[in-house]
């Protein structure tokens, strides 16, 4: 065989690819939903659209940075909050500054608790990480629960609906609309991320740290960075819930909540952005299903918590990884093209 | 004026005292090797110089620069590269992305958030895989590489960035007799490059690549210099004669 007819590299093994396929029927379904289901429904599904923010913002973090994060409900809540004050003291409910200042306000704090937690001279432990989060989020909560100018363990009930212009943006389709596109916003961007360049970064961290240390990246700042960007989603998608809700509370940035993002993100699949998807859209459809049961009406959280239990001991890539091969979940950044011979091998 | 420059290194760890008062010297684009029996400190001293311990005393100088307290990344910078004892290559990315990642450490992070320099390195990655006869492999996991494979794909990486001076701790180790020769002649023309530091076992293969050796003995130097003056030492060879 002469050289020229050797390929240089095998072609990228590619087989069928299936995140792409399972992306665009989510895609046509987020769609064509609200077309089929009741007002009631949508309603709800508006809800798990809002969470999957949420738990995006997780998998940022613990699926793609090695970040465990048992915080990310400070975040949502803190900008929760925020909008609330606004909405309530001062009147501004306008949609385009609303979710500005949510996004704002869960970056400032994130990057608050991220330098904290992340930017010290030495690098931190998972657990110091985990814990720590997990502290500021616990304390979040009994603060705001002890705070009477934010009402306290009561909390804050909005009453006027969300603002475009001189539209009133009521839970129901519109809200819906709204939320399913600024949904795939930030699943574009957060796909974009984390398959850049910066995103191979993450995926070499993930697998060896030390490594990406010696090459000359500075881990932590980019770990410090994905924390931030995750910090900003969870604030969207708080500024965005608590309008949705028409209410705040301190459950609203307390560690039940931030475990819940744990779980969406960890029953789904983390590694991939599809995960938190398929993870938020399960667990509340089966506590949905569930809690409507007459015969298990009373203990039907014990039967969802043995459901993740073993889902998440016994396969730890969640639900996205009975789909997905390693290879498709991690994906590749660079293919081999040009057109040589085979190398020298040595001398 | 040396490219590396260590004086009076010292590392302690719990009560096993690892290196005491070493002093090396390593000029630009000279191989230098690091041999001495198990134990004496070698993959200790490698450590120190790429920032993985810091010394406890004694000071190291890279290219004019104090280095001793410097982070790794710090030093990567700067143009020190390690190559891991354990193969450290990433088993869940392909080999080209293994070369990517380190391609394109240093640039900034607005720049890889947008992809911009994957273009401007193809071509950098793909001599780099052909150089190391890697080309056949480039879009394989690397984990699915031949141990010698990894271990050239690993030094193909750490050349990426075009350090003044790479670390190698055990280039060799796991290798068959055939797969040694063809990592000898890879290593020899990276002297038009860099500067290496090789820390070996096989004492045949770093003779034959390196210019100057220094022998480490229970945390110190014991002799230092050319392959014909360490083949000559008495020293040297009471060591490895009652040791090894």
């Amino acid at each position: 065989m002469s050289d020229t007819a050797l390929s240089i590299g095998k072609p990228a093994r590619r087989p069928l690819r299936l995140i792409p396929i399972v992306e665009v029927v989510l895609f046509v379904l987020l769609i064509a939903a609200p077309l089929f289901i009741s007002d009631y429904l949508t309603v709800i599904v508006t809800r798990m659209i809002i969470l999957t923010m949420l738990a995006i913002s997780f998998d940022l973090c613990w699926g793609y940075s090695g970040i465990m994060t048992f915080g990310q409900a400070l975040y949502f809540g803190m900008a929760g909050y925020v909008v609330a004050l606004l909405a309530n003291k001062v009147g501004f409910l306008q949609l385009w500054g609303v979710i500005p200042i949510g996004m704002l306000v869960g970056l400032v704090v994130s990057f608050l608790v991220g330098w904290f937690l992340l930017l010290g001279k030495r690098r931190p432990q998972i657990i110091f990480v985990a814990l720590g989060t997990l502290t500021a989020s616990y304390a979040a909560e009994r603060l705001v629960a002890g705070w009477g100018w934010v009402g306290a363990g009561n909390g804050m009930s909005i009453f006027d609906f969300l603002m475009i212009g001189d539209y009133e943006l009521e839970p129901g389709k519109a809200f819906y609309y709204i939320a399913a596109a600024i949904l795939v916003i930030v699943y574009l961007a957060s796909r974009y991320l984390v398959r850049s360049q910066f995103g191979l970064v993450l995926a070499g961290m993930r697998q060896n740290e030390d490594r990406l240390a010696f090459f000359g990246y500075r881990i932590q700042v980019f770990k410090a960075l994905v924390f931030s960007f995750a910090g900003m989603i969870a604030g969207l998608s708080g500024a965005l819930y608590t309008y949705h809700e028409g209410f705040v509370g301190p459950g609203s940035m307390g560690i039940a909540l931030s475990t819940y993002a744990v779980l969406y993100g960890l029953f789904g699949g983390t590694g991939t952005l599809l995960g938190p998807v398929i993870g938020v859209v399960a667990i509340e459809s089966i506590g949905f299903v569930l809690s409507d049961q007459e015969i298990v009406k009373s203990f039907w959280p014990i039967i969802l918590g043995v459901i993740l239990l073993v889902v998440v001991a016994y396969k730890p890539t969640g639900l996205m990884g009975f789909m997905v091969s390693q290879r498709e979940r991690i994906g590749t950044f660079g293919v081999a093209t040009a057109k040589r011979a085979i190398g020298p091998k040595a001398g | 004026m040396a490219l590396l420059e260590v004086r009076g290194v010292g590392k302690t760890f719990s009560a096993l005292r690892a290196l005491d008062g070493v002093d090396v010297s390593v000029r630009a684009n000279t191989f230098h090797g690091l041999i001495g029996p198990n134990g004496s400190g070698k993959s200790t001293l490698l450590k120190a110089i790429a920032g993985e311990h810091f010394a406890d005393q004694g000071t190291i100088h890279f290219d004019g620069q104090d280095i001793t307290a410097m982070p790794p990344f710090e030093r990567a910078g700067l143009g020190l590269n390690l190559k891991f004892q354990i193969t450290a290559v990433l088993p869940e990315l392909s080999s080209y992305d293994n070369l990517l990642l380190s391609a394109q450490a240093g640039q900034s992070v607005w720049t890889l958030v947008r992809s911009r320099s994957k273009g401007a390195l193809h071509d950098e990655i793909m001599d780099s895989l052909e150089r190391f006869g890697l080309m056949d492999r480039a879009n394989d996991l690397a984990s699915e590489l031949s141990h010698g494979q990894q271990q050239w794909l690993e030094i193909a990486m750490s050349l990426m960035r075009k350090p003044l001076l790479l670390l190698l701790d055990e280039p060799t180790g796991g290798m068959s007799p055939e797969e040694r020769r063809a990592t000898g002649d890879l290593l020899l023309p990276i002297k038009r490059q860099c500067a290496l530091v090789i820390v070996e076992h096989d004492l045949d293969f770093i003779k034959d690549i390196c210019d100057h050796l220094t022998v480490l003995d229970q945390g110190r130097v014991l002799d230092d210099g050319t392959v014909a003056e360490i083949e000559a030492s008495t020293k040297v060879q009471e060591v490895y004669t009652t040791r090894v």
